[in-house]
């Protein structure tokens, strides 16, 4: 283990890995706290204020936020009231919620506790929701599925994989045939046939799980190939042999010497397959097949963007959800990076 | 999968292309019986609402009924579907009312055409730029389009395809989705060509920009190798010009690997093209899936499933015949 924490250490040192873990790190951090940073429950609707445009944030002897008026209904027209403005106030009274699970309180980061202002950071959408508001607790969804589901992937790719390398002959044809099955779907095809056969026999509440399973039910052929390859180079060697004239069983072995070698690899391969999951679950959403109303997340809060009126009026903050994607993405993937330079140097590019 | 050819002895071209569809016939057939087991698994029978529709008459239902054993257990199912399948009869789609194979065939030259199209974009951008970032390495412009590439490459497609509806929208530049003009009917045949080009700008950038960065990225590390072995210094030496050694020495040898990566790309850009054909309502093979699954229209989703596997191993068949044209040693079997 101090192994890992080195990795990590060195990782961090370097300028990009520094950067691209900070911004991973705020995002779950706020993840997490999403209570304490949204200044709005995630189905809280206004429909007197329907597509607001983002609110302008103010100095004056303190923060506060501009108010605006409704002009024109049938556009979605707002206009800033001038002089007009409200305060903001820091760790203020919002609604109720337990922190982490655990403690009753009302404070948020930053709210208008004023009833006549309305704070929104980046708009509202068409029922009135505050959008900063459900991006904050939509990244829950959207960021944990992307752990859960690397988690049973590379422990299903392992098991089959290191068992398959291990023990060679038909157990490893039969997962090897099966494995290249897998990769020759094309995965989209099997994601929407998968959903279609899974959904209806589950709540609409359980599918954030329905999405985990499909999702790592695609994604362990691959790692499993890798993994065959690796572990049959590392049962050549002659502490694998050693233990087994001392008379330990396969599973002992995989996980006592075959698994702390692979560790890093699989690692690098985690975060650089997270970002699959995040896509995956933003496109199955996103296409109204993944997460539902009245829960929040980033692709179900794009799809609401699908939308010719959106396109039209240029109601361009509910495209936030796609920025949030696309930096969580590519933080993951130059992390990654850095985290592969630092495992294995030679992997460097020329 | 084996990726490259070899010709064994005798075997002749023919053989080869033989035994490789042979190949094919497992996988679809494991592919198409996963799809039945899963349509199986979904509780309900799909026939009702299409007895309640009264437009389709009940004669139909039954010939259907009949014709593919539909009240039988899903194996059943599958073998009488398979035979119809044989004598080319992919069922009847409940939701277009027509038969599959008619419904299917121009489904699929739209994505046919789309597809490619993103290749010549994704392949057009990614080579000449890869080439040079080589040949200007560690330049400026090397860094930026490195940069770009990585960003490129952490865009998700229907984020950028959501974008290009946006820009659709705004400029007015580009019809909102669709493969062709009201007034297609009408038109000559370079109008034809035309209207069909313009509504596939942007589903093709869509599609493609996603797979520059990798392409990209590859060439330039190919290429990089190459201009070091020492042919090309060879061909220096007795004074070749610096265009000819960069672009007939080098340039060939460094695109072979990208010649094998085709097929994959081709498998990408098919999984790809689905979600950008929902969002930009382009009428392709995928967003006809994607209908026919919300509405549960079984012989078109199994029937593009079918074809889209098809078309991902024919696309990797083709990257090993454009490589054996493009590399003799692979052509004659020497390694």
């Amino acid at each position: 283990m101090t192994n890992l924490s080195n990795l990590f250490k060195t990782t961090f040192r370097r300028p990009l890995g520094a950067l691209s873990g900070g911004l991973l790190l705020l995002l779950y951090l706020s993840a997490i706290f999403a209570e304490l940073i949204a200044p709005a429950p995630t189905n809280a609707q206004d429909l007197e204020r329907t597509y607001h445009p983002p609110t302008k944030i103010l100095w004056d002897g303190g923060l506060r936020v501009q108010a605006y008026e409704l002009v024109d209904p049938s556009a979605a027209s707002y206009a800033a009231i001038e002089g007009k403005s409200y305060p903001l106030r820091f760790m203020g009274h919002g609604f109720e919620y337990r922190l982490l699970g655990l403690f009753k309180t009302d404070r948020h980061l930053v709210v208008c506790d004023d009833p006549r202002g309305a704070f929104y950071l980046l708009g509202s959408d068409s029922t009135g929701r505050d959008v900063f508001s459900r991006l904050v607790f939509g990244s829950r969804v959207s960021l944990f599925i992307g752990l859960l589901g690397i988690t049973i992937t590379m422990v299903l790719g392992f098991l089959v994989g290191g068992l398959s390398g291990y023990f060679g002959g038909r157990t490893d044809f039969v997962a090897m045939r099966i494995v290249e099955f897998m990769m020759a779907v094309p995965g989209l095809y099997l994601l929407l046939a998968l959903r279609a056969a899974l959904a209806p026999h589950f709540a609409s509440d359980q599918m954030f799980f329905v999405i985990v399973i499909i999702l790592a039910f695609i994604g362990w052929a691959g790692t499993a190939r890798i993994l065959r390859g690796m572990a049959l180079s590392i049962r050549q060697q002659a502490f694998v042999m050693a233990a087994e004239s001392m008379g330990q069983g396969p599973l002992t072995i995989l996980r006592k010497h075959v698994l702390p070698n692979l560790l890093s690899y699989l690692l690098v391969a985690a975060t650089l397959s997270i970002p699959g999951y995040v896509l995956g679950e933003a496109a199955l959403s996103f296409l109204g097949l993944g997460i539902q109303e009245p829960s929040a997340s980033w692709g179900l809060m794009l799809s609401e963007a699908q939308n010719v009126k959106v396109f039209y009026l240029n109601f361009w903050w509910l495209l936030s959800p796609g920025l949030a994607i696309f930096l969580t993405v590519i933080a993951y993937n130059v992390f990654g990076d850095v985290l592969r330079d630092v495992v294995d140097p030679r992997s460097q590019k020329r | 999968m084996e990726y490259g050819i070899s010709l064994d002895g005798a075997e002749t071209m023919i053989a080869y292309l033989f035994r490789r569809f042979l190949a094919l016939i497992p996988l679809l057939l494991g592919i198409t019986g996963l799809v039945f087991l899963l349509m199986s698994l979904a509780p309900g029978d799909f026939l009702t609402p299409v007895r309640a529709q009264r437009d389709v008459s009940p004669e139909l239902i039954q010939s259907i009924e009949q014709q593919f054993g539909l009240n039988q257990p899903w194996y059943v199912q599958y073998v009488k579907w398979l035979g119809n399948v044989v004598t080319g009869n992919l069922g009847h789609s409940w939701a277009f009312k027509m038969p599959v194979v008619d419904l299917i065939g121009q489904r699929l030259l739209a994505t046919f055409l789309l597809s490619v199209s993103a290749l010549v974009v994704a392949w057009g951008i990614a080579i000449p730029l890869g080439v040079l970032a080589a040949m200007y390495k560690d330049s400026i412009f090397d860094r930026i389009s490195a940069f770009l590439a990585y960003a490129a490459l952490s865009l998700p497609e229907f984020f950028l395809a959501l974008l290009f509806m946006f820009f659709a929208a705004q400029s007015g530049w580009f019809p909102m989705g669709g493969a062709t003009s009201i007034e297609y009917e009408f038109m000559g045949a370079g109008g034809k060509i035309l209207d069909r080009a313009h509504h596939l700008v942007l589903p093709a950038l869509a599609l493609g920009i996603g797979s520059v960065a990798s392409i990209m990225r590859i060439m330039r590390a190919n290429f990089l190798d190459t201009i070091r072995a020492d042919y090309v210094k060879t061909a220096r030496a007795k004074g070749l010009h610096e265009g000819r050694v960069m672009f007939v020495h080098a340039l060939r040898n460094a695109i072979n690997p990208l010649i094998s990566a085709f097929g994959f790309a081709f498998s990408g850009l098919l999984s790809g093209a689905l979600i950008v054909e929902i969002v930009l309502q382009y009428p392709g093979l995928g967003q006809l899936m994607y209908q026919s699954i919300l509405r549960e229209d079984q012989f078109v989703v199994l029937a593009s499933v079918m074809l889209g596997c098809t078309m991902l191993v024919a696309g990797n068949l083709l990257a090993d015949l454009l490589l054996a044209w493009s590399d003799p040693r692979i052509r004659n079997n020497r390694k």
